[in-house]
């Protein structure tokens, strides 16, 4: 079991959960994930890591309640504890010296791009950040992710916050402005992803991007994962979950996360039916 | 009286195993095979021959006495048969249940050469069955602790055989597992109707029972690395991770919803459970027209998983015929008997979707056998211009797994062939790096778990003999 120590919640729908996990704190690099499963009935599911505290011997997830786990997951108290939880899967980010990085990311891919920006700033980049969400109180770590770097924006798309527009709006800018730019790292939703991959090919500017396929095992067994890169198959577990988003086949993920969708639907329906109640809470 | 019959063994006919109506279980997943009853155990055990050079036992991977049990079975001892089993393999419930034993001891059995072979398989399975379910199960008194220590990456036939031998010799034993159940391809691959769950676990129970410490959740390549688990005071690694990395076919539409890895599809079934879904969270593809490519063990598995799903029709579409089938002769007999349909000579050369993405047929390449191949069987080749396509809305590529590059990668100077599989001595598991070992599929290639379990075996003595530690045959 795999204590919950920590829970917050970032705004409405995000949830926070700091998790006892000493070896994976230890062990866990910039872009890595974990799979977790809350209970004996539960499902595996990826999700990235957006800190971890290996003094503490903790980590912390952020993620956005869209099925029945994450709902379950963002409702299970302080005290009560994860069955399962593996990692860290997946290859790291690649770290060096590139010159002038962007992080681009928006919603729930912040969290993840988060550490990837911290190790890049930490490295010497000049890291230029460049976050959005739809609106003002559905942006996180703003104040974190402005502490790593070099020049930071705020995007909304209701213009609630900081500048009127997409993330990929002001990227854009940017290249116009003739600003050097040597490696973009983009995450966030698949649409963003794609709008992101289409705007900096023409340019030929380097665009990493991090990938959320569906997943069961993680380690490369079962192939549930596979997508299109260069038009060859490839598994986010184990050859991502980043790729050259250049090369990535966003239309086929984007179907594949689709696969069971009538099905998460009637799980989520049904828990909540129930009265949406864990096991913990219960107890507790 | 039993005693005279036992004498005059051939004259009673191979005992049937009792089971599950076809048409019943197609649409249940509970075992399929019931178990002989001690009456049919003992017949079936009548009709050995006690032979004084038993040739059943040359054919066995862990040369279990074979004539000893079923001699002790005849003396209703069955508490003593399986302590005999136990001596050389310690999950006798499930080889007794999953090995091939009509190529192994029983093609070897005398009886066989003018009529059936004795039933060895189905009586190591009773007397397993039977020391279990009367709670009677027997634990061996436990040398002291020799001081060593020995990590086992991966809970698979091959690592839970190889713990039960050390352990039994006072050596701590580790078993790491990736998977959050214990049990490898027992419980991720081999479907509950013919190797049920709770079997697996009490065999791991026995282990964990003998002191054998679990840790699940646990990726060695990830979290450690073989040398750091070297560096940590292991005085030895057992790399026992299995062939958990599947082949696909490689042609168009191959990545279209609906279209599963065998992998995928048993995994999210067997270790996952999602034939309870919505009690159990993850769900699965219920096609009404499936198709599985292949012709393995696997393949019956995923065909006759579809089934119990509720599929309508489920066609095992195969390149070649069925005598080339490597399927066992008795999973295709049971696959055929629930009604899965056999497509043979047919290549799938294409998947067509629909523009949601997923896939509403098939597009085959019909074959005829030419000339042997390296595998002996008549290699398949194209008739040119002759396709045809099968509608369907999910299909299942079962055309083998190839190794798991996680260890090897994290792996420095361990030794592979050209398959991606760690080279080890095929007597002793030994690999290129010192102190390091290796067996089952990720040496063999997908193969059998008794296979596997005899590889387990072989490195757990060499293991002992490296610590000087003398085995005797009553561990």
């Amino acid at each position: 079991m795999f204590a919950i120590v920590d829970r917050k919640q970032l705004c409405p729908g995000i949830t926070s959960l700091t998790i006892k996990a000493p070896e994976i704190a230890k062990k866990h690099k910039p872009g890595q994930f974990v799979i977790l499963r809350i209970d004996e009935t539960g499902e595996r599911i990826p999700l990235t890591v957006a800190d971890k505290d290996p003094q503490a011997g903790t980590i912390t997830i952020m993620f956005q309640e869209v099925g029945k786990t994450t709902y379950k997951l963002a409702r299970i108290p302080v005290g009560g504890a994860l069955k399962d939880l593996v990692g860290p899967l997946g290859s790291p980010t690649e770290i060096e010296y590139f010159g002038t990085t962007v992080s681009i990311g928006g919603g729930i891919g912040i969290p993840l791009l988060y550490p990837i920006t911290k190790a890049l700033f930490e490295a010497g980049n000049h890291v230029v950040t460049i976050i959005g969400a739809r609106t003002k109180e559905l942006l996180v770590l703003e104040d974190e992710m402005r502490a790593v770097s070099k020049v930071f924006k705020v995007c909304t798309d209701d213009g609630s916050y900081g500048i009127h527009g997409f993330v990929t709006q002001e990227l854009q800018r940017m290249i116009d402005a003739k600003e050097p730019i040597h490696r973009i790292i983009g995450v966030g939703p698949v649409p963003m992803m794609r709008v992101l991959c289409n705007l900096t090919r023409p340019y030929g500017i380097k665009t990493i991007v991090s990938l959320n396929p569906i997943m069961v095992d993680g380690t490369g067994m079962c192939g549930a994962c596979r997508c299109e890169i260069d038009g060859r198959t490839r598994y986010a577990c184990v050859d991502g979950p980043e790729f050259d988003g250049h090369q990535v086949n966003f239309d086929l993920l984007m179907k594949r996360l689709a696969m069971y969708k009538g099905q998460e639907l009637i799980s989520l329906e049904r828990f909540k039916q129930e009265g949406g109640v864990t096991p913990q809470q219960k107890e507790g | 009286m039993a005693e005279k019959k036992s004498r005059k063994g051939p004259d009673i006919p191979r005992q049937k195993m009792p089971e599950q109506d076809p048409q019943e279980r197609a649409h249940n997943f509970y075992e399929v095979a019931l178990g002989y009853t001690e009456e049919l155990a003992l017949k079936e055990a009548s009709r050995c021959l006690q032979c004084k050079k038993p040739l059943c036992m040359q054919g066995c991977p862990v040369e279990i006495d074979i004539p000893i049990f079923i001699g002790r079975i005849r003396e209703k001892d069955f508490l003593g048969a399986a302590r005999v089993i136990k001596q050389k393999n310690s999950l006798p419930a499930i080889a007794g249940r999953v090995c091939p034993q009509e190529t192994q001891c029983e093609q070897k059995c005398v009886l066989g050469k003018k009529g059936e072979p004795c039933a060895i398989g189905r009586l190591e399975r009773f007397v397993a069955d039977f020391e279990r379910a009367t709670g009677q199960v027997q634990y061996p008194t436990l040398p002291p602790p020799v001081g060593r220590r020995v990590a086992v990456v991966g809970s698979g036939p091959a690592g839970l055989t190889l713990a039960g031998e050390l352990i039994k010799r006072g050596v701590a034993v580790t078993v790491f597992e990736a998977l959050h159940e214990l049990g490898g391809v027992l419980v991720y691959g081999i479907p509950e109707f013919r190797l049920p769950k709770a079997i697996v676990r009490s065999e791991v129970e026995y282990l964990s029972n003998l002191g054998v410490e679990f840790k699940t959740d646990y990726v060695v390549g990830k979290i450690s690395t073989v040398d750091e688990l070297l560096a940590d005071g292991f005085d030895a690694v057992f790399i026992g991770t299995g062939a958990g990395a599947p082949m696909f076919l490689n042609i168009p539409g191959e990545n279209l919803c609906g279209v599963y890895s065998a992998n995928e599809y048993l995994t999210r079934n067997n270790l996952m459970k999602a034939y309870l879904f919505p009690e159990y969270d993850t769900p699965i593809a219920r096609g009404k027209k499936v198709a599985v490519f292949g012709g393995g063990n696997v393949a019956m598995d995923a065909a006759r998983t579809a089934l119990r799903l509720g599929a309508d029709e489920v066609t095992i579409i195969y390149r070649r015929t069925e005598a080339e089938m490597p399927a066992r002769a008795e999973e295709v007999h049971h696959a055929k008997e629930e009604g899965v349909r056999f497509m043979m000579l047919s290549n799938p050369v294409e998947f067509i979707g629909n523009e949601a993405g997923w896939v509403t047929a098939v597009r085959c390449n019909r074959m005829q056998l030419g000339e042997p191949d390296a595998s002996g069987r008549r290699r398949p080749i194209p008739i040119e211009g002759d396709f045809f396509t099968v509608e369907i809305d999910t299909a299942i590529v079962a055309i083998g797994n190839r190794s798991n590059p996680l260890i090897p990668q994290s792996t420095p100077g361990l030794e592979l062939n050209r398959h991606g599989n760690i080279v080890a001595d095929p007597e002793t598991g030994r690999t290129s790096r010192p102190n390091v070992w290796a067996g089952g599929d990720i040496v063999t290639g997908a193969a059998t778990v008794i296979l596997a379990m005899g590889a387990g075996r072989k490195a757990a003595l060499d293991i002992l003999s490296t610590f000087g530690i003398k085995v005797t045959a009553q561990a």
